[in-house]
C-alpha cells in the first residue's frame, strides 16, 4: 500500500514538473508574441465580464459553438436571430475595430451604421464603461474564429422599417454610461451597474409596452418576451422583492440556484447556470445589496384583504386539489407545504406559488425540472414533469389548493389557465 | 411578520437538517435525485405496457449519457427531456446514466407479434444478416447477437414498447425531429427500410424476451467500430 502511494506521489511530482515545464515554455512562447501581460489580463477580465453579461446565453444555440450565434428569439415583432460574434472575418466580427464594438454596445449601431434592434439589449449595455467594453471585445477577439452564417431575422412589417426604429430610439433609448451615486456605497453602485447595465436584468424583469420598450428602469416584473415564463417583480414583497431577506440568502439563491426558501426555475435557472454562478463573491454580494435596497417593505404594500369565509363551492374545489396534492406532491413538499430546505422548496409562504400570474407554478407542475447544477449545488434534486400524468383540471385544482393552503392566498386557477401556460422554445 | 416567522422557521429547520440529515427523513441518494425520471421510466413492478416511455434500466451507461446530452443540447428532440435537462452538467448526467445502467431491468413480458411467417422470415433476415444489396448491416452486428446492446454506447433493442420503437423509426426516417450524432447511422439505415419493414420490425422486437447483458465493445467488427467511431469515443461537447 505504501509502495503504491509512494509510486503515486512520484508520478504526481513528475506531472507537476512536466506541467511546470510546459507552462514555462508557454510563457516563453507567449513572450515571443506581441501580447503583453496587460493584454492577457484584459482578455481574462473580458471573459469574466462576458460571463456577467451572459453574452453566450443569446449568442449560442443549444449545443452549438460558443458565441457563433444562430439562436432564434421569437417576439411579437418577429423572429430575431443572434449574430456570430466570434472573430471570423466573413461571418463573425473579425473585421470589427474596438470602436465598432463600442458603437454597437453603447449606441446600438452596427458597423455599417444601421440601427440595431433592441432585442440586443443596448438599452442596458449603454451603461457599460468603455474599459469594460474594450475588455469584452479583447476577449471576443481571442476566441477561435468560427465560420458560421446564421439565417437573417424575420421581422414582421411594419417593424422592419428602419425609420420606425429611428423613432423608437428617439423615444425609448437613453444613451449613457452608468454614473455612480456618490451618496451610496461602492457595493451598491457596483450592484446597480451589474443589474441595470451589464447584467441587463431589466430585459426580463420590467414590463414592456406595446412597442417592446421597457416601461421604465423599475424592475417591476413582466412576462418575458420570447420566453414562456413570468419574470417576477424585484421590488414587490408579493413577488421576488428581497428587502426582507438577509444579503447572504440572496447571494446563495443567485450563486447556487437554491436557498432555504426559494429555488430558481425556468429562464432564471438558466441565468444562474450560464452566468451568475461564475461571478466573484464581491460582485454577487454587490448585486444582493443593490437588490435588497430596491425592494419595498412588506408594510409598504397594500395590506392583504382580511380573509373572508370561503364560499362552499370554492372549498370543494380546493378539497379536490388537496386530494391531488396528497397523492402526487406531499411526499416531497410535505403535509404542511414545508418542503425540505435546499432540496424541495417549501410551498407554504412561497411567493412563486402565490404570485400573480400563476404562470410559473403551473409550468413547474407541467414540465418539472431540475434546479441548475452549480458549484454550490452540483447534484440538485428535481421536480417530475406531470404533463403526462395529471389532467389540466387536476393541475388547476392542485395549483389553486397550494395557492390557498397553509396561510397562502392567491387567485384560483382554471384548466384554461393551465392550457394557456403551455409552450416552450424547444 | 408571518413571512419573517416563516423564513425563521425555514432557516431553523435548514440548520437542523444540515446537522442531522436523517431528521428530514430523506436519504442522500441518487435514487431520491432521479425521482423526476422514474415518473415515466418506471420501476419493474409498475411498468405499463401501453406507455410510450422506454426502459432505461440496464442500458449501456455510455448510450444513456449520450442521449441525455443529445436531449439537452438539441441533437435529439423530445420537449419534456429538453426542459428537464436544460440546466444539468455533464458530470451529473454521467452519474445518472451510470446509476440507471446498473439498475435491474424493468422489462415488458413479450407480446406475440401479429405477423405472417413470411414477414417474420424477412424481419429475421434483416435482424441477423442485413441486406448487402442495400448496404444494410444486420441489426445484430451493432446491437449485439442477443440484441441487448454493446458497451459502452449501443443500446439494446429488447424490452421496449412498440409505440416507442415506432416513434424512433418515424423520427429517423423523417429527419428533423431526430438529429443524432454524426455519422447518424440509424437515420441512414431507417431511410433505406420500407414502411412495411419498419412496421414488421417494431412488432417483432417486443415479441422477444429480455435476456442476458449487453456485450463488451470488442464484439464490434473493426469496420463498424470505424463507422461509429465518433459515437464510441463519446466526444465531449463544449457548452
Amino acid at each position: 500500500m505504501r509502495n503504491l502511494s509512494e509510486a503515486r506521489l512520484t508520478s504526481i511530482w513528475r506531472i507537476i514538473v512536466c506541467v511546470a515545464g510546459g507552462l514555462l515554455s508557454l510563457v516563453q512562447m507567449a513572450s515571443a508574441q506581441p501580447l503583453t501581460d496587460s493584454d492577457t489580463e484584459q482578455v481574462r477580465r473580458g471573459e469574466y465580464l462576458a460571463r456577467a453579461g451572459n453574452c453566450m446565453g443569446c449568442h449560442t444555440t443549444r449545443g452549438g459553438e460558443p458565441y457563433a450565434g444562430g439562436r432564434k428569439l421569437n417576439t411579437p415583432f418577429g423572429q430575431f436571430v443572434t449574430p456570430n460574434i466570434t472573430p471570423d472575418k466573413e461571418t463573425g466580427i473579425g473585421s470589427w475595430s474596438g470602436e465598432d464594438f463600442w458603437q454597437a454596445l453603447h449606441y446600438g449601431k452596427s458597423k455599417d451604421g444601421r440601427n440595431l434592434y433592441p432585442a440586443f439589449p443596448y438599452t442596458e449595455y449603454t451603461k457599460v464603461t468603455r474599459p469594460d467594453a474594450d475588455a469584452i471585445f479583447a476577449y471576443l477577439r481571442s476566441l477561435p474564429p468560427i465560420a458560421q452564417t446564421n439565417p437573417p431575422h424575420k421581422i414582421n412589417p411594419p417593424y422592419d422599417n428602419q425609420a420606425l426604429l429611428y423613432l423608437w430610439r428617439k423615444w425609448y433609448f437613453n444613451e449613457g454610461v452608468y454614473q455612480p451615486d456618490k451618496s451610496k456605497s461602492d457595493e451598491w453602485n457596483r450592484g446597480n451597474y451589474l443589474v441595470q447595465g451589464l447584467g441587463h436584468c431589466n430585459a426580463c424583469h420590467t414590463p414592456r409596452n406595446v412597442w417592446g420598450a421597457s416601461q421604465d428602469d423599475q424592475l417591476t416584473g413582466g412576462k418575458i418576451m420570447g420566453s414562456y415564463w413570468y419574470a417576477p417583480s424585484l421590488i414587490s414583497p408579493l413577488e421576488a422583492g428581497v428587502s426582507e431577506w438577509p444579503v447572504e440568502d440572496i447571494v446563495e439563491l443567485l450563486s447556487t440556484g437554491i436557498n432555504s426558501h426559494a429555488v430558481t426555475s425556468g429562464s432564471m435557472a438558466t441565468i444562474v447556470r450560464q452566468s451568475l454562478q461564475y461571478l466573484s463573491d464581491y460582485d454577487i454580494r454587490s448585486i444582493a445589496v443593490y437588490l435588497q435596497s430596491l425592494g419595498e417593505k412588506k408594510g409598504d404594500a397594500k395590506a392583504p384583504r382580511k380573509a373572508r369565509k370561503m364560499p362552499e363551492q370554492v372549498r370543494q374545489y380546493l378539497a379536490l386539489g388537496q386530494e391531488v396534492y396528497e397523492k402526487h406532491c406531499q411526499d416531497c413538499h410535505g403535509q404542511s407545504g414545508e418542503g425540505i430546505p435546499k432540496i424541495y422548496p417549501p410551498l407554504a409562504g412561497n411567493r412563486n406559488v402565490t404570485m400573480s400570474p400563476p404562470l410559473n407554478t403551473i409550468r413547474n407542475v407541467l414540465y418539472g425540472g431540475y434546479p441548475p447544477a452549480t458549484a454550490g449545488n452540483p447534484r440538485p434534486h428535481g421536480m417530475p414533469p406531470y404533463q403526462h400524468f395529471i389532467r389540466d383540471t387536476e393541475i388547476a385544482q392542485v395549483v389553486s389548493y397550494i395557492r390557498n393552503a397553509w396561510g397562502n392566498r392567491g387567485s384560483l386557477v382554471s384548466p384554461e389557465d393551465v392550457d394557456n401556460s403551455r409552450g416552450s422554445e424547444f | 411578520m408571518k413571512f419573517f416567522a416563516f423564513i425563521f422557521l425555514a432557516m431553523i429547520s435548514g440548520l437542523a437538517s444540515a446537522a442531522e440529515p436523517s431528521s428530514s427523513g430523506l436519504s442522500d441518494t441518487l435514487e431520491e435525485r432521479v425521482k423526476p425520471c422514474i415518473i415515466c421510466h418506471r420501476d419493474a413492478d409498475r411498468i405499463d405496457r401501453d406507455a410510450y416511455f422506454p426502459r432505461i434500466a440496464g442500458k449501456p451507461a455510455g448510450y444513456l449519457f449520450n442521449q441525455l446530452r443529445n436531449f439537452r443540447d438539441g441533437r435529439r428532440y423530445y420537449q419534456p427531456m429538453a426542459i428537464l435537462l436544460e440546466n444539468m452538467s455533464d458530470e451529473y448526467m454521467r452519474e445518472i446514466a451510470e446509476y440507471f445502467a446498473a439498475q435491474p431491468y424493468a422489462y415488458l413480458e413479450p407480446v406475440v407479434p401479429a405477423l405472417t411467417p413470411d414477414e417474420i422470415k424477412s424481419v429475421e433476415t434483416l435482424m441477423y444478416s442485413g441486406d448487402p444489396e442495400r448496404d444494410l448491416p444486420a441489426c445484430s452486428a451493432c446491437h449485439g447477437e442477443k440484441l441487448m446492446g454493446v458497451q459502452p454506447t449501443i443500446p439494446g433493442l429488447l424490452g421496449l414498447p412498440h409505440a416507442y420503437l415506432a416513434a424512433q423509426f418515424g423520427g429517423w426516417r423523417n429527419g428533423g425531429i431526430m438529429r443524432g450524432q454524426i455519422p447518424d447511422c440509424m437515420s441512414e439505415i431507417a431511410k433505406k427500410l420500407t414502411q412495411e419493414e419498419v412496421n414488421a420490425l417494431v412488432q417483432w422486437l417486443p415479441g422477444l424476451p429480455v435476456s442476458g447483458q449487453s456485450t463488451g465493445a470488442d464484439a464490434l467488427t473493426p469496420e463498424l467500430a470505424q463507422r461509429c467511431r465518433t459515437i464510441l469515443s463519446g466526444k465531449e461537447v463544449t457548452r
